[in-house]
């Protein structure tokens, strides 16, 4: 059968492996040498025998191919002493005698030894033989020692000889210079001045030389690029912005996370090589002219919003003035192109109006300008990096804001890190100072908010430069703030709002870092802070409504790009309504922490004074409440409660914007939306706080989408069977450890089976061994028998024919 | 005499020389009066001293057996009766240790610590004392004789009714440690509850609530018999016969004292103060533990925090003593408020949460209204939280597969006008979760703290077979999240690339339409 088949093929195929290894071994177990063939290809099995000879007579007519004469085989073999050829040696040896050096000598002198007794003074003795031929003749009888003593003294003479020679060519020539120098004194007709100097060899360089050679020297005008154009500048930064959009883009929906890939960011790298310098000059040179017109188009909002209070007393335009309030936010630019057809006339009133106000703010920078520039003719040119916070705060502190902003900027240039090792590390410091600084700032009474608002600008730059360095100290100024409060909760159980640095902070942290990452070193924590403020932290005054509100505009500024979903704000936005209406049985809400539903602190911000609501206009919050709350009148109290409320619509406004498509935007918003239409008394609050109340939660009803269902994932499992009939490991190192466990098992019994094999192998051969010698020994007794037997028979053959003769 | 504007070095000298006197011969026992009187002295100093002189005198008589044993005669008739001169004196000297004794008492409520404290170990030493030398006459040979009503008034005196003794009552567990102590001290409090409330007439005061919660709730009885062999008493007698070694009888003390100090009502604090020690201290040395079912159920319907801690006694209850509770499930849904996520016992709640939710026997439509009430009410949860209640949800969609419909229903209707979920019904049936979908883990995705929304990302794809492990996550704490997340480390930090203006410059800035910078 085919098994059979197979199985005696596999004999035969290892009988013959073993017959060529091992029986080879055996038979040769007693030799010590080797017989090794040299020839092309002996041990190559891959090579057909026809192929082998052929390729080794290729290669025998390859020697022999160039050979003068094919008798002489060692022809183009090349002997050579100490790694050089000996002809060249041979070839050389008058040019190394000409170098008078010791070593030389003694090397030519054994040459010439080693010559004289291996070549029995043959060739080089030949060589000079027509010099002293006859000598030679003559002194035939010296003795070998005179031979090789008259060889050294006449070398050395010959040596003596030629450095005679020598000197006597140096002689002649210095004589010849200075004859000549005699002689040139003559003929020259202006040169005595530089021999008497003695400076003949360096005359004194001319005008024209000079000039020669600095012209060799100076720099040629390089073609350089032509200067871009307006547009192409204002391309390439717009190209410049969308890439960096795109990254944005990419982080916020955290594909670096999933990716684990991180792109270079470009501000990120290439900082330490000092071009960035150069290109921050450049932005800082274009930041003015854009400067402009950024305040212009904050101009136009700001006239925007004048404007509507100061048409407010005539009630009539209110409502047109809100909606265009409206379109100012929507689109600045409206205001700025759109001329609506039908209030063109009052358009252009406003445009004349902002143009009034336009060249107002225009001189006002002009006027600031001409501070700075007398700020930086002020000051001393140089500042040193501060080295400590206090030494910062002197070089600060008793300036005025432009001087301040000036001394940063110097200090910066001064101690860009491409001048200097150090400078690195200092200016990395100079950012936690700096940091420290606004700090103070914004604890001082009144607080110096202007000043801070114009330090953002160097901690911007500074942050670009070296944003580790940035982000830690900002990190480490949430984590002082974080244990704090960890510790407050701790000790009396709940927390306070922090004082406004840490907001100012916090802001500041929206500033220098992308908050809309899907994580981010920085932001992401205080995220978590700020998560923490809204929950743990309960009202008690009126600051800490303001305080919370403003923590609410910074979590919807931080989210408002990702739009991110953030329960606390909701939660805290119900608080803030909660704490605005009058309380009446059941609530249709539930508040969770830091509210109650009932206490002393639940009716805060509830306004009952009528007059009051009716003198209230809409106005900004100072930053300055949140440090000391100086309006004691009761009216000015409301009045802050109100804009406090406005703010709060506001915010809830927004946030119904950005959670506009969530699908559980209806259940999110169900809470405000209860207190708004049930508890609100709407009646009762001012006609513009009624006007913004009643715009609002006038969202289209979005229905609720069926969740696009996940699709089930059908691919199978695999798992990899490495051993079948094994049993298979719970993990894969087990699984692993299993595997390597049977494999060195079965080659273990493998090889003991070979072994066997071979031994059995063995056995074979020395027993057929021996019977052959057997076999050979009984062939060669028979022969002998046969042949004593013929003898034998022979011998009495002839006894026999004896006998009968 | 005691003077009023006695020094407290004069009398420290009048007190040394008069006990001196006392214990040195009979004749001089009047002087004794010397040392009572100043045991209601205005000065602290000199009560102190008196107090410590009682101590000395009267341990040195108890101590030589000059005190009446046995049950004492009035003052008056024992002068007049037949008593040899010797029980004369002795009855004499016992009516002095009486008053000493009520003095004492009275000093218990001094208003210096220092008194009281040296008061009360005095008057321990005095229970030391008379327990190796009863004045009582046994009534049968190996009766072993406990000073019971002078532990009474001990323990009375450290429950006042006015004033919070917890401080007192620091001091005297150090004799809890004695199992007779101890055992004696449950049936004095037992009665003093009884006593008291009966006075007080339904309105027990809270302090003194508080002061017996302090004292009772320190006293914990060994779990086996063999360990009740530390007494205070060491006298001749058959301790294997005496009540107080048997750990049945302990036992039942300690319930009566807790049954009666439970019944009556408690205030919230104190109620909560209670239903966290309970299932863990109160409940195993019960020798009937269901007689705690009307104050469970009690708390349980309270609603709010107390339901919530109620909840542990209850499943032990329901778990181990066959308590049947109609409607335990709904009344469970009903505790899920926002508040859930907010309260400081969410961990706990969650853990129990989760053992009551494993059963593969409840139905499909009760797991469906506790998931979509999480869900819904996680709409409002701070990260920490929903750290944790999103694997929760999770592992009960891999508990109860029918509840999948709710993250993946192929077939469903495609378009609704709104979710089916009725919030506000009271039973989990009629709130028709199993219609619904969980759009809320969905509007999570988009939650601002990366983990999170990692986490409710999960609902897209198929849930993996293996339970996620909540138990770290139970009590995740805020300051631990802010603290992982500083930790974290990167190589580089993206930074804003829009130019900047101003504190308040950014584009559409929020703060510069509603702040001013002043």
């Amino acid at each position: 059968t085919i098994e059979q088949l197979c199985y005696s093929i596999a004999l035969k195929q290892q009988k013959r492996v073993r017959t060529q290894t091992l029986l080879k071994e055996y038979k040769e177990r007693d030799k010590s040498n080797v017989f090794k063939d040299k020839r092309f290809g002996e041990y190559d099995t891959k090579i057909s025998p026809e192929e082998k000879m052929m390729k080794r007579f290729a290669m025998e007519r390859q020697q022999n191919y160039g050979k003068k004469s094919i008798y002489n085989l060692n022809e183009d073999e090349e002997l050579t002493h100490y790694g050089q050829s000996l002809a060249d040696i041979e070839k050389l040896n008058d040019i190394v005698d000409s170098d008078s050096d010791d070593t030389e000598e003694k090397g030519i002198l054994s040459a010439e030894l080693t010559a004289a007794h291996f070549g029995g003074g043959g060739g080089l003795l030949r060589r000079k033989a027509p010099m002293g031929q006859q000598d030679e003749e003559e002194e035939k009888p010296k003795s070998r020692k005179e031979l090789i003593e008259e060889l050294i003294t006449k070398s050395k003479q010959e040596k003596r000889e030629r450095q005679m020679q020598r000197e006597n060519a140096m002689e002649l020539t210095e004589k010849l210079d200075s004859e000549w120098k005699d002689i040139q004194a003559l003929l020259a007709h202006k040169t005595p001045k530089s021999e008497r100097t003695g400076k003949e060899e360096t005359p004194k360089p001319d005008e024209y030389d000079k000039m020669v050679r600095e012209l060799g020297f100076e720099m040629k005008a390089q073609p350089s690029d032509r200067m871009k154009t307006e547009e192409e500048f204002a391309k390439e930064e717009q190209e410049r912005l969308q890439k960096l959009e795109a990254d944005r883009l990419r982080r916020m929906h955290g594909i670096d996370e999933q990716e684990k890939k991180k792109p270079k960011h470009m501000s990120a790298d290439d900082l330490a090589d000092g071009f960035i310098l150069d290109k921050d000059d450049r932005c800082l040179l274009t930041i003015p002219m854009k400067r402009v017109e950024e305040n212009q188009e904050e101009d136009g909002e700001n006239g925007g919003n004048e404007r509507e209070e100061e048409s407010e007393p005539g009630s009539e335009d209110a409502e047109e003035a809100t909606a265009e309030e409206i379109d100012a936010i929507d689109s600045h630019s409206d205001l700025e192109s759109d001329t609506g057809s039908d209030e063109e006339a009052s358009e252009n009133e406003e445009e004349k109006k902002k143009h009034k106000r336009n060249k107002k703010k225009l001189q006002e920078e002009v006027e600031q300008n001409a501070k700075i520039e007398a700020a930086r003719s002020e000051l001393p040119y140089t500042f040193a990096a501060p080295e400590s916070y206090e030494k910062l705060k002197s070089l600060l502190s008793g300036r005025t804001m432009e001087q301040q902003l000036v001394v940063l900027e110097r200090i910066q240039k001064c101690n860009h890190p491409s001048l200097e090792v150090g400078n690195k590390a200092k200016l990395e410091k100079l950012f936690g100072f700096l940091l420290e600084y606004i700090g103070e700032l914004a604890t001082v009474e009144p607080p110096e908010v202007k000043t801070i608002d114009k330090l953002v600008l160097p901690l911007y730059h500074l942050c670009q430069m070296f944003p580790d360095a940035a982000s830690n100290s900002v990190k480490l100024v949430f984590q002082d703030a974080a244990h704090d409060m960890e510790e407050m909760i701790e000790v009396k159980g709940r927390a306070a709002f922090p004082v406004l640095d840490m907001l100012i902070y916090l802001k500041i942290t929206k500033i220098l870092f992308p908050a809309s990452d899907y994580w981010h070193p920085v932001v992401t924590p205080a995220l978590v802070y700020m998560s923490q403020l809204l929950t743990k932290c309960p009202i008690a005054t009126l600051q800490d409504v303001v305080k919370g509100l403003f923590v609410c505009c910074l979590f919807l500024d931080y989210v408002s790009l990702s739009q991110r979903f953030a329960p606390e704000l909701i939660n805290f936005l119900l608080g803030i309504l909660h704490i605005a209406t009058p309380k009446k049985g059941v609530l249709g809400y539930t508040l969770v922490h830091p509210f109650r539903p009932l206490g002393k602190n639940s009716e805060q911000l509830l306004v009952q004074d009528k007059e009051d609501m009716e003198t209230w206009q809409k106005q900004n919050l100072p930053l300055h409440i949140m440090t000391r709350l100086t309006e004691s009148s009761k009216m000015e109290m409301n009045h802050i409660k109100l804009s406090c409320i406005a703010l709060c619509f506001d915010l809830i406004k927004r946030c119904a914007a950005l959670y506009g498509l969530l699908p559980s935007f209806h259940e999110i918003m169900q809470p405000i939306r209860g207190v708004l239409t049930e508890h609100l008394p709407v009646s009762r609050y001012p006609k513009h706080l009624q006007l913004e109340n009643k715009e609002k939660h006038y969202y289209p009803l979005v229905c609720e989408k069926k969740k696009p269902v996940p699709l089930k994932l059908y691919t199978p499992k695999i798992v990899k069977v490495l051993e079948f009939g094994r049993k298979q490991g719970a993990n894969k190192e087990e699984q692993e450890r299993q595997r390597l466990i049977h494999k060195h098992k079965r080659e273990f019994k493998g090889a003991v089976r070979e072994i066997r094999k071979d031994n059995q192998f063995l056995a074979r051969m020395q027993l057929s061994e021996t019977m052959d010698r057997d076999a050979d020994r009984k062939r060669r007794v028979k022969q002998l028998f046969n042949s004593l037997a013929t003898q034998e028979g022979e011998w009495k053959a002839m006894k026999r024919k004896k006998f009968k003769r | 005499m005691a003077l009023p504007g006695e020094s407290a070095a004069e009398a420290a000298a009048v007190l040394a020389s008069s006990l001196e006197s006392v214990l040195g011969s009979r004749a001089n026992a009047n002087r004794a009066f010397e040392i009572l009187e100043r045991l209601q002295a205005e000065d602290e100093e000199v009560i102190l001293c008196a107090v410590r002189t009682c101590s000395r005198l009267f341990g040195a008589l108890l101590e030589r057996g000059e005190l009446f044993v046995g049950q004492l005669p009035d003052e008056e008739a024992s002068l007049q009766e037949g008593y040899s001169a010797e029980d004369k004196y002795k009855v004499w000297m016992r009516h002095r240790y009486n008053s000493c004794i009520n003095c004492l008492v009275e000093l218990m409520s001094h208003e210096s610590f220092q008194v009281q404290e040296l008061v009360l170990s005095t008057l321990m030493k005095f229970v030391d004392l008379e327990a190796k030398h009863p004045l009582m006459k046994a009534e049968w040979k190996g009766k072993i004789c406990f000073p019971r009503e002078l532990l009474k008034l001990v323990v009375a005196s450290l429950i006042p009714v006015e004033a919070d003794s917890s401080l007192l009552i620091s001091q005297f567990q150090q004799y809890l440690e004695y199992d007779d102590v101890r055992f004696f001290a449950m049936k004095a409090v037992a009665d003093n509850i009884g006593h008291v409330m009966q006075r007080m007439k339904e309105a027990p005061p809270p302090v003194y609530q508080q002061n017996v919660f302090s004292l009772i709730s320190s006293i914990s009885v060994p779990s086996r018999e063999s360990e009740i062999a530390n007494f205070l008493v060491k006298q001749a007698g058959n301790y294997e016969e005496w009540k107080v070694s048997k750990l049945k009888e302990h036992r039942l003390a300690f319930e009566r004292m807790w049954l009666g100090f439970l019944k009556h009502k408690l205030p919230s604090s104190l109620y909560r103060k209670v239903l966290v020690i309970l299932h863990d201290s109160i409940l195993p040395h019960m020798n009937e533990p269901t007689l705690l079912i009307d104050f469970l159920t009690a708390a349980y319907d309270i609603g709010g925090a107390i339901s919530l801690l109620a909840l542990n006694g209850l499943f032990i209850l329901i778990h181990q003593h066959n308590l049947e509770y109609p409607d335990f499930y709904k009344k469970l849904y009903s505790l899920i408020d926002p508040s859930i996520f907010h309260v400081k016992y969410r961990a706990r709640f969650f853990s129990l949460a989760d053992l009551f939710l494993s059963s593969s026997h409840l139905p499909a439509y009760l797991v469906a209204a506790f998931i979509k009430r999480l869900s819904r009410l996680a709409l409002t949860a701070p990260p920490q939280a929903l750290l944790m209640v999103i694997p929760f949800l999770c592992n009960l969609l891999r508990r109860h597969p029918a509840c999948k419909v709710l993250v993946h229903r192929p077939s469903g209707p495609a378009d609704l006008l709104e979710d089916p979920y009725v919030m506000d019904a009271e039973e989990p049936s009629e709130s028709r979760a199993l219609e619904s979908s969980l759009w809320e883990l969905q509007t999570l995705q988009n939650h601002y703290y990366p983990d999170v929304a990692k986490a409710a990302a999960a609902i897209n794809q198929s849930l993996s077979l293996l339970e996620d492990d909540i138990t770290e996550l139970l009590d995740l704490s805020a300051s631990e999240l802010f603290d992982k997340e500083l930790k974290k480390k990167t190589p580089t930090v993206p930074l804003e690339f829009e130019q900047v203006r101003g504190l308040f410059g950014q584009k559409n800035d929020i703060f510069a339409e509603h702040f001013l910078l002043e």
